[in-house]
């Protein structure tokens, strides 16, 4: 299983200019909303061409502008799971799985896998109803059902959980990445919530302006983003710019600290990045005097803003989260971080 | 009463709404996909029939299709002259009530959700089965619309079909131009009859659509 994509698409001023390939099962393209991912999405199914470029699934070229190689979307056998599941809204629920039985012409075969859907995403009893009546949680089983009836050979999954209300999205995401995962085939993911990537998706490709910023395993893009808007996309809260001032050495002027890193700096850094969860009062090294300056409570964490003794009035204040249980009534005059959990930033 | 007049007229209003209809739905699915500038044009063109006085349209396609004119001659050597025929009042009804279809559906394409096409499109479905099971029934109030709206302007057509095809009894008469050729030569009871002729198809019409589009709503409620 692979799927190999190199296009190039104009859109206005706008420059779609994606490459990627992946093994993985589920990859993810995370990003933010306009950074181009969904169109990425669209051009692998074929129902949008890309300028220039070329799309290979599985060792079968979709797409290839130079030998002018151009599959229809019916002839790809690619699924896609659009965002608001773009359900034909005149037909009922079983009209529309149908749709996606099209190509079989048995009719016995037709009804016999229809049922085997209906049962396998729990829509029995639902078959005579239209889109509109249904709940978001079960217009995406139909969306799903409609899609994996038609057995692509990749799944193309468009933000699934965005027209779903929060509760439902934490409550359906373990059955809908064993349901992806069992499946069989690859598939891809467009998602602007780290959570949701990092729950669901083995690779990721970070994505910002048409372009894949950072691409790797899911826990390496975490603990390694390389890039300020990689590190913002991933979560990471405190960012500033920093100078390299020795070989594992950067100067973060705007807070007047020198961090020494695990790694190298790298001579082309332009930033460094400290997520929230890695500050300790008593840690051995990079620990600074600070202030605390506020501090925001949620369910099970405490959020305090700080700033380090030295740092310069105008730069925003530092986020350091800890779980509720670990606050100590008098708050700490230090706060250190490990070598290792300083993001290097190009 | 010689009925002629009614019967031409409904033959003329059905035959040029199917062909509006097509015609119509055609040129505003294309137009829809158009670059900008060329569907300003485009639209410009098409619909210059709604807003010129119906008389200019008549001098228009007299001059297209007048036995001097080479298309007309052309069409004269195989049997076809559209002028003073009944079967012209076709192509006059459809020339003037064509925008109306055109205006319409093309609205009513624009405002289709383009996703649903895609999806058609990745589970395999044909694109003429998407045409007519996914956009042309997401659309069909606004085509329906127009349909309603080209019939009625083709049966009460009057200044390019007289023009076209004059006046007739018998050939070429329809509703309209009976209403005016009896009024003109002092036969007001008659005019009168067929003017009560036309309020009830008129009337007729206007109350189908909306048992229609009743029936459509109780439908979609129950979707």
């Amino acid at each position: 299983m692979s799927l190999t994509v190199a296009i190039r698409k104009r859109l206005g001023h706008f420059l779609l200019d994606v490459a990627f390939d992946t093994a993985e099962p589920v990859t993810g393209l995370l990003g933010a909303s306009g950074c181009g991912k969904s169109m990425t999405l669209k051009c692998i199914a074929g129902v949008e061409t890309p300028d220039e470029g070329r799309i290979v699934l599985d060792g079968e070229v979709l797409f290839d502008s130079a030998r002018g190689i151009n599959l229809p979307p019916q002839k790809r056998r690619v699924g896609y799971l659009f965002q608001h599941y773009a359900l034909f809204p005149h037909m009922t629920v079983e009209k529309n799985i149908l749709c996606g039985l099209y190509g079989e012409k048995d009719k016995a075969v037709k009804q016999r896998r229809l049922r085997e859907i209906l049962e396998m995403m729990q829509l029995e009893g639902l078959e005579k109803h239209r889109p509109a009546e249904l709940s978001g949680g079960q217009a995406q089983r139909v969306a799903l059902a409609r899609m994996l009836v038609s057995r692509p050979r990749l799944l193309l999954l468009d933000e699934p959980f965005s027209a779903l209300d929060s509760h439902l999205r934490d409550q359906l995401q373990p059955p809908f990445s064993s349901l992806i995962r069992s499946y069989g085939r690859q598939a891809v993911m467009v998602t602007h919530s780290r959570d949701e990537a990092y729950h669901l998706c083995s690779r990721l490709c970070v994505m910002d302006e048409g372009r894949v910023l950072r691409s790797g395993g899911t826990k390496e893009v975490f603990a390694d983003p390389g890039s300020e808007p990689a590190a913002r996309l991933t979560g990471c809260k405190n960012i500033a710019r920093a100078v390299k001032s020795g070989a594992y050495e950067v100067d973060v002027p705007a807070w007047g600290v020198r961090l020494t890193a695990a790694k190298p700096v790298p001579d082309d850094i332009r930033a460094v990045g400290l997520r929230a969860h890695y500050f300790h009062p008593r840690a051995a090294s990079n620990r600074f005097a600070v202030q605390l300056v506020g501090e925001l409570e949620e369910p099970f964490e405490w959020i305090i803003l700080f700033r380090y003794a030295g740092q310069d009035p105008a730069s925003p204040p530092l986020w350091w989260r800890l779980p509720k249980d670990k606050k100590t009534a008098a708050p700490p005059d230090t706060l250190g971080i490990a070598p290792e959990n300083i993001l290097l930033l190009t | 009463m010689d009925w002629f007049p009614l019967w031409n007229s409904l033959r003329i209003a059905a035959i040029s709404s199917v062909l509006v209809f097509f015609t119509g739905i055609a040129a505003a699915y294309y137009a829809a996909r158009l670059p900008r500038m060329i569907k300003g044009v485009l639209d410009v063109a098409l619909t210059l029939p709604l807003v010129l006085p119906p008389t200019v349209v008549g001098y228009f396609l007299l001059l297209l299709f007048g036995s001097k004119r080479p298309l007309g001659m052309a069409l004269e050597s195989i049997g076809v002259k559209f002028v003073m025929t009944w079967y012209g009042g076709i192509v006059a009804a459809a020339v003037v009530s064509f925008p109306l279809l055109y205006r319409t559906a093309r609205g009513a394409f624009e405002a289709f959700d383009e996703t649903l096409a895609q999806a058609g499109q990745t589970l395999g479905l044909s694109n003429t089965y998407i045409f007519w099971h996914i956009r042309m029934p997401a659309c069909q109030q606004g085509i329906f619309a127009g349909v309603v709206l080209a019939f009625a302007r083709a049966l009460g057509e009057y200044g390019a079909t007289s023009m076209l095809i004059g006046y007739t009894p018998g050939r070429t008469a329809t509703i309209s131009t009976t209403v005016y050729q009896l009024w003109r030569t002092g036969d007001d009871l008659h005019a009168f009859y067929w003017v009560l002729v036309n309020l009830a198809i008129s009337a007729t019409v206007l109350l189908a659509v909306n048992l229609l589009e009743r029936k459509q709503r109780r439908g979609g409620r129950r979707l």
